[in-house]
């Protein structure tokens, strides 16, 4: 199934990617999908913290990708003053 | 009222947004862009946003201040892009029949706001820049709970 990955901020400037087309195996879960990015992006690798939002909505780690589905990479949010 | 916007906040706007002939308060909190963190010199801020669900996330936390308290309106306005020093950044207004509710439920929206909406922020200083949030470590909770040190 595909899915499409945004990365923001920080992971946007390592990687060098606003966003991308993603393969992933049925069943995936988004610790799953949060690993296997940041073993195959070049510049992940020693990307800190990062939680995933699933089409707009912070996910729980066992929460399976659906095809089609957005995924955000959030790094931690720092909007305020 | 309850928005990102890149251009500059007005303020009038979010007390218009907000009165109400039941309120007998209405607390403003506005985050401003300062030129000093972490002893260094900033020159400038910059936000990004995601804002499908930074809209999202902000009209949660105006429906989550109003159970809590007996407010009458909640508005919510943030920048993004880049904020000059000592502009507005964010702003919050909240109206209620009286001061305690309108305080608690100003505090509580920004409070929120900082911890999960997904909103960042880049400083630029003299030398360099950095995503304000970025050095926390690998370790920690699965979810958003806010690496912001400043504020």
């Amino acid at each position: 199934m595909t899915i499409r990955v945004l990365f923001f901020a920080s992971l946007r400037e390592r990687t060098g990617k606003k966003e991308m087309a993603l393969e992933v195996a049925a069943g995936t879960t988004a610790s799953e999908l949060l690993e296997q990015l940041r073993r195959d992006v070049p510049g992940m690798t020693d990307a800190g913290r990062i939680s995933l939002a699933v089409n707009e909505e912070y996910c729980e780690p066992h929460q399976q990708i659906r095809d089609g589905d957005e995924i955000a990479l959030i790094p931690p949010v720092s909007g305020g003053h | 009222m309850i928005r990102l916007t890149d251009e500059p906040i007005r303020i009038d706007d979010l007390m218009s947004a907000t009165a109400d002939p039941a309120a007998g308060a209405t607390v403003l909190f506005v985050g401003m862009t300062r030129d000093n963190n972490d002893g260094r010199n900033v020159e400038r801020l910059e936000y990004e946003a995601y804002p499908g669900m930074a809209q999202k996330e902000l009209e949660r936390i105006a429906d989550e201040a109003s159970r809590k308290w007996p407010v009458a309106k909640i508005a919510i306005v943030h920048r993004t892009g880049v904020v000059p020093i000592g502009e507005a950044s964010v702003a919050i207004a909240a109206s209620s029949g009286h001061r305690g509710d309108a305080f608690d439920a100003a505090r509580f929206t920004i409070d929120r706001l900082k911890e999960v909406v997904p909103i960042w922020k880049k400083e630029f200083f003299e030398g360099g820049a950095v995503w304000i949030g970025d050095q926390a470590g690998k370790e920690g909770t699965w979810k958003n709970e806010g690496g912001a040190t400043s504020g």
